[in-house]
C-alpha cells in the first residue's frame, strides 16, 4: 500500500477503524498514563477524536460541551504544541482556558508543586493539565486533589496524549494499528513520547521495535527485554530496525546529549541514526514518518523526509487538537455519542 | 541508675555473645546484669526470698540491646528533621539501646569538641547510649582530613562522611593509613558519583519504566573495589556502610579471603525490599513513593538475595539501619527533589522478622547481627547480657503482631514507605542501664 492509495478517512466506517475491539470508557478522573490502560479505552478515544476531527474542519469551530468549566494548563517546562493544542481544544469544547507558566509563578518563590495545584483547584480549576520536567510528577498531586489532573508530559516517563494521537494518526492512515511494525528511532532513554507510545502501541498490538545508540537506550532494554512490561525489539544498529517498518517515528536529539557525553558528536549521530530517504527506503513502501516535534531538521531528520510526501508530521499536530477535545470531553463525564450525532 | 534488683522470670534468654538461647531467668541491679540463672523453677523461689521485683517474661524472649553502627540524628542543625531527644526515642521503640550518630549534622562534627558536644547533649537529652562518628574530612568536603586521632580520644567510635564518598583516592588512602593511629574504622559510603549522574533510584527495568534517572549498581562496585584496594595497600580499617549490590558482596567476600581487614553493614531495607516498591505495583502501592528514595537505591531481588547470602556466610558483618528521619516538606513533592532517606529505627525489627518467618534467617542469627556483631565491628561495649555488663536489654514478643502507623512514630521522621505493613515480632520493653526507656503493655 502507497500513501496515494490509502482511502481518505471519511470513507472508512467507525466499525471498521475500531477492528476487534469494542470501545469502553470507565470514566477516568485523570490522564496520567496508558500504563494501566485497556485496549478499549484507547479505542473509545480515537472513536470520539474522529468525530471531534470533523468538527475541527466545520467553518464555524465551537461547541457547549464544556461551558462553564475551567481548564488550567500548568506548565513547568517550555512547550508549544501541547500545550497551545490543550488550549485550542479546551477554547473549542466551550470551557475556560487558562495558562500558568512556572517562570511567571509563585513557584519561582519556592511554593511546592501540591500547593500551586490546590490553589489552582480553590481559583476553580476544573482540569489541570501538567507539564513538568520531573518524572511522577502528577503522581505527587493526582490523589489529592478533586480536579481532573491531565499529563501533558512528565520528565522522561510519560506523555500519553501524544501516544494517543499517534495512535490516532496511524488508524487514520493505515486503517489499522494491530500487526504493524513501527519502529521508534533515537534518543530512546529520555523520551517520555518513547514510553508511552511503546504502551499505547503494545495495547493496540503493533510490533514495536527501537533503535538508537546504546548510550541512548535503557540498558535493560537491551540486556533483558524479556523482563519489561511491554513487548519490545530493540536494535543498536538502525538498518535492521527499519527493515519493513509500517511506521517511523523519529525522536528529537536534544544537543546537550553530545556535551554530556552520551554521543561524540552529533556530526556522527547522523551519519549512524539520522532519518533521511536512503534510510527510509528500506522501510516498506509507504511507510508513515512520524515525529513528536520538535524537530532538529538535519539531525535526527533530513528535512526532505520531515517534509517528504510520507510524512504526517503535520497532520499529528492536527489530530493533537482532536485527541485532546475527546480527552477533555470524556473526563468532564461525557459519553461515547456526541451531542447532536 | 536503678538500685532495686529485678528478675526476669521465665523468658528464653538470647545472647549470641555468649553462646546462651534457653530458658533461663535474669538477675538486673545497679544498673548492670548481676546473675544469670538457668531454672526456672528454682529461681523462683530463691527470688521470693529474696525479696526481688519480680518481672514475669513468659513467653517472651530477653535479648541484649539492639546496637545500631549507622543512624542520622539529624542534631545539631536539622532539628526538624530529628533531635537527639527524639532520635533516642525511636531508637528505644526499636529496641536499639547503643546508636552510632552520623556526623553530617549542622555543623559537622569535625573537632573534639564537636564530638563531646553530642556526647553531653546525648546524655542530657537521649534515652539511649548515643557514640559520636567524627566525619573523615572538614566538612565532608573532601579536601583536608579532619583531627580524628582529637575526635578518636573524645570519643569518637568511627570516622565517615556518610552521604558522600570520599572522592578523592588519594585522601581515602591518607584516611585509612592514618586509622592505624586512631585504632577506628574508617565508614565509606561506597558510591562513586561520577557514576551515580544524578540518579535516583536504581538504573535497571524499574527505571527505565518510570523514567527516572538511574543510580548505576557499578557505581557501587568501582567505589567497594577502589575501597579495598586501599585498605590493603595501606593495612588499615575499612567499614563499608550500607551495602546494596551483589557486585560488592562478591568483592568483600574475595577481600576478606586475602585477609584485608575490611567490614561491612547492610540496612533492613536493602535486605528487604527492592526497587518495584517505587513502582509499586507489585506492592500494591501507587507509583513514584519519594518514601523509598534512598542512596544507595533499593536494588533488584538478586542483589537482595546476594546480601542474605552475605550475611549468611559472614561476608557482611552485621545490620545497620541508616535511619534517616525527614520532614514532610523533603518528601512531599516530586521524586527527584526528595531528600534520600527512609525512617528505620521503629521498623527495623519488624521488618527483619520477615526473613525469620520466611525461614531465610534464624532468630538467633538475627540477634546476633543486631548486637554483639555489630558491637565487635567498631568494638564498642555493646550487645551483651554477660554477668557485670551493662543491663541493656529488649524483651520481645516473638508472636505478637502489629502494623506500622508513623503517626505514632516516636522519630520525627514519618518518612516510612513501611507505613500500613502488618509485622510480627513487637519490641515490648527496652532497658538501658536497668531503666525502662519503651514500653508497649500488653
Amino acid at each position: 500500500m502507497t500513501a496515494t492509495e490509502r482511502r481518505p478517512m471519511s470513507d472508512v466506517g467507525l466499525r471498521e477503524r475500531s477492528g476487534s475491539i469494542r470501545p469502553i470508557w470507565h470514566g477516568r478522573r485523570h490522564i496520567l498514563d496508558l500504563d494501566d490502560w485497556e485496549p478499549g479505552e484507547v479505542v473509545q478515544v480515537m472513536d470520539i477524536a474522529v468525530s471531534m476531527k470533523q468538527i475541527l474542519a466545520r467553518p464555524m469551530k465551537k461547541l457547549p460541551t464544556l461551558r462553564g468549566k475551567t481548564i488550567v494548563t500548568a506548565f513547568y517546562e517550555a512547550s508549544t504544541r501541547t500545550r497551545i493544542s490543550f488550549e485550542v481544544a479546551a477554547k473549542i469544547l466551550g470551557a475556560d482556558a487558562v495558562n500558568m507558566t512556572a517562570s511567571a509563578s509563585s513557584v519561582t518563590k519556592g511554593e511546592s508543586l501540591l500547593d500551586t495545584i490546590r490553589t489552582l483547584q480553590a481559583i476553580g480549576a476544573d482540569m489541570v493539565v501538567m507539564r513538568h520536567p520531573q518524572s511522577g510528577a502528577p503522581w505527587v498531586v493526582s490523589d489529592r486533589v478533586d480536579a481532573s489532573i491531565v499529563n501533558g508530559g512528565d520528565g522522561w516517563h510519560a506523555h500519553p496524549t501524544q501516544a494517543l494521537l499517534d495512535l490516532f494518526t496511524i488508524r487514520e492512515r493505515l486503517g489499522r494499528v494491530d500487526g504493524l511494525k513501527v519502529t521508534i528511532l533515537g534518543d530512546v532513554l529520555h523520551s517520555r513520547v518513547a514510553r508511552s507510545d511503546i504502551w499505547g502501541l503494545n495495547l493496540l498490538g503493533a510490533d514495536v521495535t527501537v533503535c538508537g545508540p546504546p548510550t541512548l537506550l535503557p540498558r535493560d532494554w537491551v540486556v533483558a527485554p524479556e523482563s519489561l512490561p511491554f513487548k519490545l525489539r530493540v536494535e543498536e544498529r538502525i538498518e535492521p530496525a527499519l527493515e519493513g517498518a509500517d511506521v517511523v517515528m523519529a525522536l528529537r536529539l536534544q544537543r546537550e546529549r553530545q556535551h554530556s557525553g552520551l554521543i561524540p558528536s552529533v556530526r556522527e549521530y547522523c551519519k549512524l541514526y539520522a532519518l533521511n530517504a536512503e534510510r527510509l527506503a528500506m522501510a516498506q513502501p509507504g511507510a508513515l514518518v512520524m515525529h513528536p516535534g520538535p524537530m532538529n531538521e538535519g539531525v535526527e531528520i533530513s528535512p526532505d523526509v520531515a517534509h517528504g510526501a510520507q510524512s504526517v508530521i503535520e497532520e499529528q499536530v492536527t489530530n493533537g487538537v482532536a485527541v485532546r477535545m475527546a480527552l477533555l470531553y470524556l473526563l468532564s463525564g461525557g459519553t461515547a455519542r456526541l451531542d447532536g450525532e | 541508675m536503678v538500685t532495686e534488683r529485678m528478675r526476669l522470670i521465665g523468658g528464653r534468654l538470647l545472647d549470641p555473645s555468649q553462646g546462651i538461647d534457653e530458658l533461663a531467668d535474669v538477675v538486673v541491679g545497679s544498673g548492670r546484669v548481676l546473675e544469670i540463672v538457668r531454672g526456672t523453677e528454682r529461681s523462683r523461689r530463691s527470688a521470693v526470698a529474696s525479696g526481688e521485683r519480680l518481672v514475669n517474661v513468659e513467653g517472651m524472649v530477653i535479648a541484649p540491646g539492639f546496637v545500631d553502627l549507622h543512624c542520622h540524628l539529624r542534631e545539631p542543625g536539622f532539628e526538624d528533621k530529628e533531635t537527639i531527644a527524639s532520635g533516642t526515642r525511636a531508637a528505644a521503640a526499636g529496641g536499639f539501646t547503643t546508636v552510632c550518630a552520623m556526623p553530617n549534622t549542622s555543623p559537622t562534627i569535625d573537632t573534639a569538641s564537636d564530638v563531646e558536644w553530642v556526647t553531653t547533649a546525648a546524655r542530657r537529652g537521649g534515652v539511649v547510649r548515643v557514640h559520636p562518628i567524627g566525619t573523615i574530612t572538614r566538612g565532608e568536603k573532601g579536601q583536608e582530613l579532619s583531627e580524628m586521632a582529637d575526635m578518636a580520644h573524645a570519643g569518637a567510635v568511627a570516622f565517615s562522611d556518610d552521604g558522600n564518598m570520599v572522592k578523592s583516592a588519594r585522601l581515602m588512602r591518607n584516611a585509612l593509613a592514618y586509622s592505624r593511629v586512631t585504632g577506628r574504622p574508617i565508614v565509606d559510603h561506597a558510591e562513586d558519583p561520577d557514576l551515580v549522574d544524578g540518579g535516583v533510584m536504581h538504573d535497571g527495568r524499574v527505571a527505565s519504566i518510570l523514567g527516572l534517572r538511574g543510580a548505576a549498581a557499578e557505581a557501587e562496585e568501582v567505589a567497594v573495589a577502589r575501597d579495598i584496594a586501599l585498605a590493603r595497600a595501606t593495612g588499615g580499617r575499612l567499614h563499608l556502610a550500607h551495602l546494596s549490590t551483589a557486585a560488592a558482596v562478591d568483592l568483600i567476600r574475595a577481600a576478606k579471603a586475602k585477609g584485608v581487614a575490611v567490614t561491612a553493614e547492610v540496612t533492613p531495607h536493602h535486605l528487604l525490599m527492592t526497587d518495584e516498591w517505587i513502582a509499586g505495583t507489585g506492592v500494591g502501592r501507587p507509583p513514584f513513593n519519594t518514601n523509598c528514595r534512598v542512596n544507595p537505591p533499593l536494588r533488584t531481588d538478586a542483589d537482595r538475595a546476594a546480601l542474605l547470602e552475605g550475611l549468611l556466610d559472614g561476608t557482611i558483618d552485621c545490620i545497620a539501619t541508616d535511619h534517616a528521619p525527614h520532614t514532610s516538606v523533603d518528601k512531599d513533592c516530586e521524586f527527584d527533589q526528595a531528600a534520600p532517606g527512609l525512617s528505620m529505627l521503629e521498623t527495623a525489627f519488624g521488618l527483619l522478622m520477615r526473613l525469620v518467618d520466611a525461614g531465610q534467617l534464624d532468630l538467633t542469627t538475627l540477634i546476633r547481627l543486631l548486637t554483639v556483631a555489630p558491637s565487635q565491628v567498631f568494638g564498642l561495649e555493646a550487645g551483651t547480657l554477660r554477668v557485670g555488663a551493662e543491663a541493656d536489654l529488649v524483651i520481645i514478643d516473638p508472636g505478637a503482631e502489629w502494623t506500622v502507623d508513623v503517626r505514632k512514630f516516636q522519630s520525627k521522621g514519618r518518612n516510612s514507605p513501611l507505613h500500613g505493613e502488618r509485622f510480627r515480632g513487637l519490641v515490648r520493653r527496652t532497658m538501658v542501664g536497668g531503666e525502662v526507656v519503651h514500653e508497649v503493655p500488653e
